[in-house]
């Protein structure tokens, strides 16, 4: 599996390519920066519809806002959280995408803005050639079977009423795939079997289980409809450590075993970095660098990457001793309120005098299918531009 | 001579119609001036349970605490709750995990600073003032006139966390004890606290405590490391002992199975199997015996003493061989 | 080797059990407490009573006795005598077998004053969880006009404009408690709307209405179910309050707590005992549906779980 996406990885400008390609509604979204990205990809290698084959998701320009409504009788819009703002991705079938970034950056909701479980406010989501974002009612919903989620918290995600039983038969059900007593219950052994559970799990309910098994539970239940592609959204943060590699392993095996393709949503870096054969850093609404796993770690170009690279910490402490910290000052600006230009300027330790507060740079495909969205990446790289002291700029978390 | 000195400490928790539940269990450790010493381990370990004790927090929530704890020849366990009070303000601080929740929140964080100063260094309001906002400068919270004013709602998680911290030095104590004080944080948020932690801990020389479940925060940040399991420390070693060559099959497991960042991608994990509740009592045998790959029928019926191994403390009837215990990542 | 078999044995063993529910779960724990169970004993010997007290009762409720009769004048109304246990009402009727009767009226209108409200009230909350938006908006304000009128002063208005009847009375307790249902069912369901679990079964590709009927619903009704039981006991002092002021059943031969307790009023200087009796009966099972339904709501507490 590794080498296979390795060698796609290395066909550079495919996923370029991909992101490309259906652009013409670009415009009618609004969005200025998505049609001068898509110019400036063009010049890459590669062409629009040669990649349509192992490309399974593409996501182009999408865009997720939320209303604030204040008064209490007569409601009003008194702004939008740019949660998801313009993002260009593509999954191809068989990989594990891996979306990275903070609490607040909006890489849960571009992962409910792809299943449709959050109504997108511009953009498009192409899943097998099947443009997601305008189905509606009936059609919708059966399109679903595809496409699945895993939850953080396994619990919660369980309905507490439910036998395991229940909660494993419903999606099957939804889509009529519950053929017949025998077979279903033969399918519903086979899929805890292949999650690691025993038979006797289906007659019980989901707090009689370890925060592990529910997990299990959890990942049986999106197989249940024999999905192509699952986004995980934090599928190990809510579980202990000793816990979490079970389940790393058991979603490792079943892509192997499945031919799934993953999403995979984290604040660690270190489960991404493990997980996923590319990984995407999120900022605030945006992407603002991507590449494939062992390069994103071994040259990272955005600064926030660098900066996020460096704080995680490495049970080593040789490794720790040695380690440079580019510790970032202040705090996360609100989505409500985002800065104009790149929006890490504030935080940026490489932060310019031209461009960085008044350009939002693009995310741009520096050489082998690695992007970055940042003006002087090159530079910075290059050693051309060294960092600097940052005057922590304050936020306040309801603004 | 040691500043903390914990011996035996134990908790148990009783409560009307529930089994009495035993959360630690003979747990010893000493703490020395200027030291800085992990307590380490996943949820159910008895970690913060430990810190807890220690701290006198748990007087009123109907636990039984045994053995003793000595903070400069004071024995902390039986003195009066005024006295305790006096004590906690003045020579031990500490920092929890959730900064909203432990500030209250009607109160300016400047008054909330304010009045430790007032109370435990006799300041007067005036001069109190001053030297909380010279605080909030150290703990880096930019702009701290302005800010002193202000509601903990009106601050980040981090700059909460800031002011928590920035409350827990008010009286320049002499052991802090930091509660995953990062762990509702993002990971950079995170660095900077961590930073700014072992920055104050090493200016001052105040000995802390950082309890966590996160080894890499250890790995960096500790002198002496104690890995605790089920309510009792299965292992103590010096960090580059125990990272290097782990010795402790949980230990050892837990080394293996997190994802590191710096391993290249698709390389295995090998998880610990099970979970916290397939454990045994630890009167039966060694609670980690259901999940341990080296457990044998001793495992299963006596229980293991703490003892002096390959210089540190282990607690283990059959641990990690010495060439198998250098952990991956450390060649 | 012995040990490690058997005890792993044990182990597995202990995996195989369970399959409690979690409904189940909080009923076990409901039961612990001993105020629950005073309040279960006393809301189960009334229903019991309530049930078998037309073929118990010692004399027939609902026609004079010439010996009561006899000694009945407008200043003496007999006290306990041969036969009679407590002597006679107003009316020269067996007080105590009417007492014992009352249990079952009493019960009839409790029950089907809040079977009706919670009807209307969880069907108005349910269709605002379950389609939220303007339907949301639009029920909700209505249910805002119904609470911000005075409970009590609803009930009057209703029960004044309506003939008087015992379907009036259960009618105008009704109203009062629909509008409390509605938003507790209402809130309860917004809470499931945007649930994990429900997203779950939404990115399953379950049906919309499956959603409603399978997940949000029964995961919403836990609250409805204890503000169902307190209801009763307020439901029950209600009506009696509503007889009190004369608005309740013309029926005047009725054996109903709230209805005697009414018709004694005139009576409190003659026989204070017509009007403590049916008073005292009333506060009793107010307070045993009181402390079932505050036990109930304690254990369904996610916060107080084990």
């Amino acid at each position: 599996m590794t080498d296979e996406t390795a060698t796609t990885t290395g066909a550079a400008g495919t996923e370029v390519a991909g992101t490309e390609a259906p652009r013409d509604d670009a415009a009618s979204t609004g969005v200025q920066d998505a049609v001068t990205a898509a110019e400036t990809d063009g010049a890459g290698p590669g062409d629009g519809a040669v990649d349509g084959d192992d490309v399974l998701v593409t996501v182009e320009d999408l865009k997720v806002h939320f209303p604030i409504k204040r008064g209490i009788v007569l409601e009003r819009t008194a702004g939008h959280v740019y949660a998801v703002d313009g993002i260009d991705l593509t999954i191809r079938r068989g990989e594990t995408y891996g979306l990275v970034g903070e609490s607040g950056c909006g890489k849960t909701t571009l992962g409910r803005g792809l299943l449709r479980l959050v109504e997108p406010t511009g953009g498009r989501v192409v899943f097998d050639d099947t443009d997601v974002s305008t189905l509606k009612g009936e059609t919708l919903r059966k399109s679903r079977r595809r496409m699945q989620m895993i939850f953080q918290d396994p619990l919660s995600s369980l309905d507490p009423r439910q036998s395991v039983e229940s909660i494993l038969v419903e999606g099957m059900r939804a889509h009529g795939l519950d053929s017949g007593k025998e077979s279903t219950r033969a399918r519903l052994v086979e899929l805890l079997d292949s999650v690691g559970l025993p038979e006797s799990a289906l007659h019980k309910y989901p707090h009689e289980f370890s925060g592990g098994q529910r997990q299990r539970i959890g990942i049986a239940r999106a197989l249940a409809v024999e999905p192509d592609l699952i986004v995980a959204d934090e599928p190990v943060s809510a579980l202990d450590v000793s816990v979490q590699a079970q389940v790393l392993n058991l979603l490792e095996q079943l892509q192997q075993r499945l031919g799934l393709t993953y999403l995979v949503i984290a604040h660690d870096l270190a489960v991404v970095r493990h997980i996923s054969d590319r990984i995407g850093v999120m900022y605030l609404g945006s992407l603002v660098e991507e590449a494939s796993s062992d390069e994103m770690y071994a040259e990272p170009m955005h600064p926030y990457t660098k900066a996020l690279l460096s704080a995680v910490p490495v049970p080593d402490p040789t490794v720790e001793d040695e380690r440079e910290q580019i510790l970032l000052t202040g705090d996360l600006p609100s989505p409500a309120n985002p800065p104009t230009g790149c929006r890490f300027h504030t935080r940026c330790p490489w932060k310019q005098d031209t461009l960085c507060d008044t350009d939002r740079p693009e995310l741009r495909d520096v050489g082998g299918g690695h992007r970055v969205a940042c003006h002087y990446a090159e530079d910075i790289l290059a050693g051309r531009i060294t960092r600097h002291e940052v005057e922590p700029e304050l936020v306040h978390p309801d603004a | 001579m040691a500043l903390l000195d914990v011996r035996d400490l134990s908790v148990v928790f009783k409560r009307k119609g529930t089994r009495p539940f035993t959360a630690v269990d003979g747990v010893s450790f000493s703490v020395e001036p200027g030291q800085t010493v992990g307590l380490v381990g996943e949820s159910g370990s008895g970690k913060s349970v430990t810190s807890l004790a220690i701290m006198g927090l748990l007087r009123k929530r109907g636990a039984e605490i045994g053995g003793s704890v000595t903070f400069e020849d004071t024995e902390l366990l039986t003195l009066s709750d005024k006295q305790l009070r006096d004590r906690r303000g003045r020579d031990l601080g500490m920092v929890f995990q959730d900064p909203l929740s432990s500030l209250n929140p009607v109160i300016t964080i400047g008054l909330q600073i304010t009045e430790v100063l007032e109370r435990h260094r006799g300041m007067s309001r005036k001069e109190a003032r001053v030297e909380a906002a010279e605080l909030l400068d150290r703990v880096g919270l930019p702009d701290p006139q302005r800010r002193i004013d202000e509601y903990p709602h009106q601050l980040s998680g981090g700059m909460r966390q800031r002011v928590l911290i920035a409350i827990a030095l008010a009286c320049r104590p002499k052991l802090l004890i930091a509660d995953e004080p990062t762990t509702a944080l993002d990971v950079t948020i995170q660095a900077q606290i961590l930073s700014l932690l072992s920055e104050l801990v090493s200016e001052t020389d105040t000995a802390l405590i950082m309890i966590t479940h996160d080894l890499g925060i250890v790995a960096g940040l500790c002198d002496d490391v104690n890995v605790m399991y089920g309510g009792r420390i299965v292992e103590r070693a010096q960090r580059h002992d125990l990272f290097d060559r782990s010795r402790h099959p949980y230990t050892h497991g837990l080394l293996q199975s997190i994802p590191r960042l710096d391993a290249p991608r698709g390389e295995p994990l090998t998880p610990i199997r099970g979970s916290v509740s397939d454990n045994i009592e630890w009167e039966q045998g060694c609670a980690f015996a259901p999940r341990c790959p080296n457990a044998t029928d001793v495992c299963w019926s006596e229980p293991p003493e703490l003892k002096a191994d390959d210089g540190r403390m282990l607690r283990c009837h059959n641990p990690v061989a010495i060439g198998d215990a250098v952990t991956e990542g450390a060649l | 080797m012995s040990i490690l078999s058997t005890r792993k044995a044990d182990k597995i063993d202990s995996l195989a059990e369970g399959g409690t529910s979690l409904a189940m779960d909080a009923l076990r724990r409901t039961f612990r407490s001993p105020v629950a169970i005073l309040g279960l004993v006393i809301v189960g010997l009334f229903v019991i009573l309530a049930i078998i007290s037309p073929f118990v009762a010692p004399k027939d409720p609902y026609r004079p006795y010439p010996e009561l009769k006899a000694e009945l004048t407008p200043s003496n109304i007999p006290g306990p005598m041969p036969g009679f246990l407590l002597g006679s009402d107003q009316n020269g009727y067996d007080f105590f077998s009417r007492l014992l009767v009352g249990a079952q009226q009493t019960l009839f209108v409790g029950v089907f004053a809040t079977l009706i409200g919670v009807t209307i009230g969880m069907i108005i909350g349910g269709l605002a969880g379950a389609f939220g938006g303007w339907v949301d908006s639009l029920l909700m304000r209505l249910t805002d006009i119904m609470l911000s009128i005075p409970s009590l002063l609803l009930a009057i208005s209703i029960a004044a404009l309506m003939p008087g009847s015992q379907w009036t009375v259960i009618i105008a307790v009704a109203m009062i408690g629909v509008p409390v249902f509605a938003r507790l069912l209402r809130g309860a369901m917004m809470a499931q709307r945007s649930s994990d679990h429900v997203l779950a079964a939404t990115a399953l590709g379950v049906k919309r209405r499956t959603i409603v009927f399978r997940h949000m619903l029964p995961n919403s009704i836990g609250p409805v179910i204890v503000q169902a039981t307190l209801t009763l006991a307020t439901a029950i002092i209600d009506a009696a309050a509503l007889s009190f002021l004369g608005l309740g059943d013309s029926d005047w031969r009725r054996a109903e707590w709230g209805l005697m307790l009414g018709n004694a009023q005139e009576l409190l200087s003659v026989k204070p005992s017509l009007a403590f009796f049916p008073a005292i009966a009333i506060i009793v099972v107010a307070l045993g549906f009181t402390l079932l339904g505050e036990s109930m709501r304690e254990s369904l507490d996610p916060k107080n779980r084990r």
